[in-house]
């Protein structure tokens, strides 16, 4: 009798904890989102969120559904494997609502530089000039056409 | 001169907070290893500590989350830790540790032990002080020799188990740093020891500081026997310290891996005042050698009060040092191994130097209060050797 | 013009883009995520460095400035200091490369250049998943290592076990972001963000679930490998043609 009266304190400790435990318990459960687990340790929610997010490339197949014409000039010049929005940018905006939403026409003397400009470490079999030399301040387009850019090339 | 570091790797990830984390959790650790050496294994020359040691441990322990939550970049998220834990994260397997090692082991260590005082307290004191030592007595009244045999037994079962706790508490630090295999400077088998070895450092350091300068303080004299032995256990734990530190050093220069170029340049550069100068010399050789001589040469006690207060001090900038040098030392390189980059530390900001100050002192003010309301100086012995 | 219009009513435009403004939440409802196994293909010796791949991403992701999801470095390699390039990434690459690199160029012969892309290698056995404190980044079911920026808390734990550099955390959102792999473009049939703006077919997007995906064939007759393979992460981004001395 005495024994359990002198630890008793140590029962109201254990109760404490106890209490503390059952208090989280509830809370977890009620603040764990529901989708937490589906897959593994994550909210499988997520994924669905992130997949959802707005594209803001179109794409090249979207491109040429409309654009069928230049597709022709282009597959069958240098620059078959350069997709659209590569040198015209992200489209989705455009394709969404051609009527009102045109895009800007780039600037040659500022894009074809980005991949043809000289650089030395830029692969050998790459077509690469010094603008400043080979084109002496005109815009590339001036002898070029961007959709077939080989001259001599339909 | 050839820089390269990833273009993610501009600014670094943990700040001076995350340097203090470790700091704080080591003096918990390190101070109560110091408790237990009087209650586990009977030094008894160490007693006048005990209370205070425990009281050390808890103020730090409390203020240790607040250099965690200010670095999140959502604070108010942090919950997640506990409703879902991930099972393979060091971090988040820690905070059951962290919790674990306050309730189970600190916060009723000290109950236990303060149960007598705090019952008469509650019976003697009058208004808000009442109330809150009758809380902290859980409605319990009984102070009878039996229930207070019984606060010695289980309190003794709660040191035993609190050692390795204080070893897994501190332990882990160094292990959330120790398994990143992505850096190569805390990738480690040894940084969990080498953190435990130099949180006992620093925690037996300042608990010895504390003692002397709360002695100062209240006008009380210093008991030479402690401090010697404190004194005593410091200078052996930190040569192993700085052997287990000596050891990763020489590991790393010998078998000179594909890191080693790069960080050999990263300590004789940007770590070389942190690290040689701060950490190596005057913060671990210095006070090593001051302890040395304390131990070999007969000194009259003014003067070995004096050195231990100098070595106290040398060593807690030491262990601080090493902190900084594992925390912001294995961010100043690339990971590319090809360059590195710089820690600008402000003043002002979330993660700055002054709050770094602030989160330093806050404990010295929650051991203020701590001390006041469980005042850890009763000369009686309040337990018997069990 | 009016040939345009009217195809766009008739929905030529349309049933390309059905599945694109399907963008509710749900993803492209014939999307089944077990029969994906999503990797990245990228053959160095085509890389130009000309940047369209970090811009694209940067304007389909809105990566914020100063941070990357993606990123090109290039390299000169000595002969004699193979294991010590001289590497430089100016901006991630995101507007080409100068002529030189801004520490210096080396000289002479006897050295070689070539850039080299560089993404999150949404890695099997990925260590910033394995150190994430609650489970706001993942492995998907279709291999893909996502951040769920709702239950991010910004530890960094992730950023730190990276050993890549792929991992960033956003100075706005104070969440942890990398490369999804858009994701939200691949769910819906679409290639990502980078491999459509690459002009010479460097990157490329694989399904190694598919059987008639090209990179079967192209494993077959290439040697391949992964950035820092003794890390053990189970990188999911091949190179081709990948020199030694990449970090």
């Amino acid at each position: 009798m005495n024994r359990f009266k002198d630890s008793e304190h140590l029962i109201r400790v254990a109760a404490v904890f106890l209490v503390g435990v059952t208090l989280f318990l509830c809370f977890r459960a009620w603040f764990v989102p529901k989708s937490f687990g589906q897959y593994g340790h994550y909210r499988a929610d997520s994924i669905t969120e992130i997949a959802a997010l707005p594209v803001v490339h179109a794409g090249h197949e979207t491109c040429e559904a409309c654009h069928a014409d230049v597709l022709e000039v282009k597959k069958a010049g240098k620059h078959a494997g350069v997709n659209c929005e590569a040198c015209h940018g992200p489209q989705a905006k455009h394709a969404e609502d051609p009527g009102s939403v045109k895009p800007v026409l780039p600037d040659t003397s500022v894009l074809c530089a980005r991949c043809h400009e000289a650089n030395s470490a830029k692969p050998k079999w790459f077509p690469a000039v010094v603008t400043g030399e080979h084109s002496q301040g005109l815009p590339c387009n001036t002898c070029h056409t961007p959709h077939s850019p080989h001259i001599g090339d339909k | 001169m050839h820089n390269f570091i990833y273009p993610n790797e501009n600014e670094l990830q943990w700040s001076i907070l995350i340097v203090l984390y470790p700091f704080l959790t080591g003096l918990v650790a390190g101070a109560f290893i110091l408790a237990s050496l009087e209650r586990v294994f009977r030094v008894e020359a160490v007693k006048p500590t005990y209370r205070l040691a425990l009281l050390t441990a808890l103020s730090f322990l409390l203020v240790a989350p607040l250099p965690l939550q200010l670095h999140l970049g959502h604070p108010e998220r942090s919950l997640e830790m506990y409703l879902t834990p991930h099972r393979s994260s060091a971090m988040a397997m820690f905070g059951f540790v962290y919790l674990w090692y306050l309730m189970v082991v600190l916060v009723l260590e000290i109950w236990l032990d303060y149960r007598r005082d705090i019952v008469i307290f509650a019976r003697t004191s009058k208004g808000f002080l009442r109330i809150v030592y009758k809380l902290m007595t859980l409605g319990s009244d009984n102070i009878s020799e039996g229930s207070l045999r019984v606060d010695d037994r289980v309190g003794y079962i709660i040191t035993i188990i609190g050692i390795p706790s204080a070893f897994f508490l501190h332990g882990y630090v160094g292990f959330i740093f120790g398994s990143v295999k992505a850096n190569p400077w805390w990738s480690s088998p040894l940084m969990p020891v080498v953190f435990i070895f130099s949180a006992m450092v620093s925690g037996i350091a300042a608990v010895m500081l504390l003692y002397m300068g709360l002695a100062k303080l209240r006008k009380e004299p210093i008991g030479i026997d402690c401090v010697d032995a404190i004194a005593k256990y410091l200078f052996y734990i930190f040569i192993i310290d700085f052997s287990l530190e000596m050891l990763d050093l020489i590991h790393r220069i010998y078998e000179a891996d594909e890191s080693f170029r790069s960080l050999d340049f990263m300590v004789h550069n940007s770590l070389w005042i942190p690290h040689v100068i701060i950490q190596l010399l005057i913060g671990t050789l210095t006070p090593i050698a001051i302890l040395g001589v304390t131990q070999i040469v007969p000194l009259a006690v003014n003067i070995r009060k004096r050195l231990y207060a100098i070595a106290g001090c040398l060593t807690m900038v030491g262990i601080f040092a090493m902190r900084w040098n594992v925390v912001i030392g294995g961010q100043l390189f690339s990971k590319s191994l090809l360059g590195y980059t710089t820690y600008n530390l402000h003043l002002g900001s979330r993660e700055g130097l002054g709050t770094a100050i602030v989160l330093t002192i806050l404990p010295l003010g929650i051991l203020f209060v701590l001390a006041k309301l469980l005042p850890p100086w009763t000369s009686e012995a309040h337990h018997d050797t069990a | 013009m009016n040939r345009r219009f009217f195809i766009t009513l008739t929905g030529a435009a349309a049933i390309a883009w059905e599945h694109v403004l399907a963008g509710a939440p749900e993803s492209s409802p014939n999307y089944k995520i077990a029969d994906h196994w999503w990797a990245m293909l990228i053959d160095v010796d085509k890389c130009i460095g000309c940047g369209n791949c970090v811009r694209a991403c940067a304007a389909e992701n809105n990566v914020p400035e100063g941070f990357f999801r993606t990123w090109i470095e290039r390299y000169q390699v000595d002969d004699e200091h193979m294991m010590e390039p001289i590497v430089d990434s100016p901006d991630g690459g995101k507007h080409g490369f100068p002529a030189h690199p801004a520490g210096g160029s080396l000289t002479g012969a006897n050295f070689k250049e070539f850039f080299v892309p560089k993404l999150c290698n949404h890695c099997v056995d990925s260590p910033c998943t394995q150190v994430c404190p609650v489970g706001a980044t993942f492995t998907t079911p279709d291999g893909v290592v996502l951040v769920d920026e709702k239950y991010c808390l910004g530890c960094r734990y992730c950023v730190q076990a990276c050993p890549y550099g792929c991992r960033f955390i956003h100075p706005e959102k104070n969440v942890a972001q990398k490369c999804t792999l858009c994701y939200h473009r691949i769910t819906k049939g679409l290639t990502t963000a980078c491999c459509e703006a690459c002009p010479t077919g460097s990157r490329q997007l694989a399904d190694l679930r598919n059987p008639k995906d090209p990179i079967h064939d192209f494993m077959k007759k290439h040697s391949v490998q992964v950035l820092k393979p003794q890390m053990a992460t189970g990188a999911k981004a091949f190179y081709a043609n990948l020199d030694g001395s990449v970090r």
